[in-house]
């Protein structure tokens, strides 16, 4: 029995978690990538490429 | 055998067999690689996209990255059924089936523990926005009509601004040193980008709670209990995660 309904899971909180989460292997069996901090991923230059046109809420607010 | 291998998880044996239909990163239904009475889950990946380069270029396209990140997780999501996984991080590639046991070996202490220390917990994700413009009132009506008049506004807007953000910062550390006594152990995300998230209100608080798995029902109504306690303060629950944010050793 589930405690909540299971509902399609956010692509950003599912983000948080493989990118920053998870046990990091390194060392020379893995290929390099793995050395590479996954969060340093630039999804905010990711993002704004693909919203471009969705103005950030909070700008006002700076 | 060609190809490369991409590790999702290690687990304690398990009895059960994975969905037959699952279907993995790359299409490449998930396989187990027992050593030393581990289990990797693996999937053999192709070359020409799961390289260094090429992959490092497939993490900057975002449907890649989507498609990859919910296929990782439908394994992972399979894995809880029958077990309780450890996660590897999104995009752990190994050259061969050597390389994992060599791995698993020079791991298997670490594996051990952390296996152990999460056996029959999830992970709980607990989010608080507060709604962005609450403080309409304090707007100016009608345009200033002074250079004087339009810095007191800007004062006062400033000063409700800075209110809502203190009344939302306290409300977030109460929630979560509550939720931390109930919880093992927790962690703190980053505010989630809007832009990704297209939620409204601004992303306050982004925790992670390790619960065990029988105590989830009281966890989830603890949360459920401060709905609506603030107004203007938003409160989203997701999971039961497999626990990726304690995956880590402890810090």
């Amino acid at each position: 029995m589930t405690v909540v309904e299971r509902r399609e899971v956010a692509l950003v909180d599912l983000l948080d978690r493989l990118l920053a989460g998870g046990v990091v292997i390194t060392g020379d069996i893995t290929l390099r990538i793995a050395d590479v901090d996954l969060v340093r991923i630039d999804l905010n230059a990711l993002i704004s490429s693909v919203n471009a046109q969705v103005p950030s809420p909070f700008e006002e607010l700076l | 055998m060609t190809g490369l291998r991409y590790v999702y998880a290690v687990c304690r044996p398990f009895g059960a067999p994975l969905q037959v239909q699952l279907t993995g990163v790359a299409g490449d239904p998930p396989r187990t690689l027992t050593h030393h009475g581990l289990v990797a889950v693996v999937s053999h990946v192709p070359e020409r996209d799961f390289a260094e380069e090429p992959l490092r270029r497939h993490l900057e396209d975002l449907d890649w990255l989507t498609e990859t990140a919910r296929a990782h997780q439908g394994v992972i999501d399979a894995l809880t059924t029958v077990t309780t996984p450890l996660p590897l991080r999104l995009g752990t590639v190994f050259h061969d089936d050597s390389g994992v046991r060599i791995m698993m070996e020079a791991r298997e202490e670490d594996f051990r523990r952390t296996l152990d220390r999460l056996e029959g917990r999830v992970e709980w994700g607990v989010k608080v926005y507060a709604e962005s413009e609450p403080q309409e009132s304090v707007r100016p009506a009608q345009k200033p009509a002074s250079g004087r008049d339009y810095l007191r506004q800007r004062r006062m807007q400033t000063r409700s601004h800075e209110e809502m953000w203190q009344k939302a910062e306290a409300f977030s550390t109460r929630l979560h040193e509550v939720l931390s006594a109930f919880a093992e152990d927790s962690r703190m995300h980053p505010p989630q980008n809007p832009a990704l998230s297209k939620a409204t209100g601004r992303n306050v608080l982004n925790a992670a709670y390790l619960v065990p798995r029988a105590n989830s029902e009281e966890f989830v109504e603890l949360v459920d209990r401060t709905k609506g306690e603030l107004p203007g303060m938003r409160i989203e629950l997701t999971g039961p995660w497999a626990a990726y944010s304690f995956a880590g050793e402890t810090t």
